[in-house]
């Protein structure tokens, strides 16, 4: 009986790969809604963007295939989101999104085996300026 | 309204924030962040991956937390660092109460800045989110 690796070559082979840019408009309703879905009413969101929206701005392609790549493990869990700011996102940006996956890091958990996956994130506007880094660990387990 | 530099102690605590998110509130998060896992809004799909129901997106705690320091600094004040670690889960229909404590202020490159420590409580006191934030704020000496 051979036991399926929990980091697969799949898996493995998408680490330092640089994904994007996958470019995204910030248009005033997508920021509405974002606020509202947030529940904030802060009217500083009326022109800017709250602080978690980059959670709307997603490297895609990245995520299908850490999501898709073969692996034992079928669950998944948001583990932990950083974020630095560098410049406010506002409507009317043009948002570049690039992505790679740092770190596949194994452990046992109380869950039994789990995966952590850590995936840098930069957030580029449309004059070339970086807005925001950010660091999100994907759990598998 | 804003808070200045020279206001704030190491120790200060910030205003707590209590949310109630719901599953229809997860739902539009779901739709304005394009998460659509749907432990976050399907019962069944939650219930047989082994979690006890619907559970809250860890993003939507951290803008919990986000809108609690953005109320706290006011317009003068800019957030520099946000982060959450996602320790429990928040079942939806339950408070989440938000809180902030100044753990270090400090100058630098003539910006005067706060580190804040940063949790979500559930109801029976367990700490489902822990972060930090790091937050400009103005200072009185340089407003004059």
């Amino acid at each position: 009986m051979s036991e399926e690796p929990i980091i697969s070559d799949e898996l493995e082979g998408l680490l330092n790969v640089a994904f994007g840019p996958e470019v995204y408009e910030v248009e005033k309703g997508m920021v509405r809604k974002f606020a509202e879905a947030i529940d904030d009413p802060n009217p500083l969101w009326h022109e800017a963007a709250p602080p978690t929206f980059p959670a709307a701005l997603v490297p895609t392609e990245l995520l299908h295939k850490m999501v898709t790549a073969k692996c034992p493990l079928t669950r998944f869990l948001n583990g932990a989101n950083e974020l630095e700011y560098y410049q406010p996102i506002r409507v009317g940006d043009v948002i570049s999104v690039m992505a790679r996956l740092e770190k596949l890091r194994k452990m046992e958990g109380k869950e039994g085996a789990t995966l952590f996956m850590i995936v840098d994130i930069t957030y580029q506007n449309q004059r070339g300026e970086v807005v925001a880094k950010g660091r999100n660990t994907f759990i598998r387990y | 309204m804003s808070v200045f530099y020279e206001d704030i102690e190491v120790g200060s605590e910030l205003p707590a924030l209590v949310k109630y998110p719901t599953t229809m509130q997860l739902v539009k998060f779901a739709g304005a962040s394009g998460d659509y896992y749907p432990i976050h809004y399907d019962k069944d799909f939650a219930l047989a991956n082994g979690l006890p129901g619907v559970i809250v997106h860890g993003w939507l705690v951290l803008s919990f937390l986000g809108q609690m320091l953005t109320d706290w600094m006011g317009e003068g004040g800019t957030l520099v660092r946000l982060g959450g670690s996602y320790r429990g889960m928040n079942p939806v229909s339950e408070d989440i109460i938000c809180n902030g404590r100044v753990t270090r202020k400090y100058i630098e490159d003539e910006g005067h800045y706060v580190r804040v420590e940063t949790w979500a409580e559930n109801p029976q006191g367990e700490r489902t989110v822990t972060g930090s934030a790091v937050v400009r704020l103005p200072s009185r000496q340089t407003q004059a």
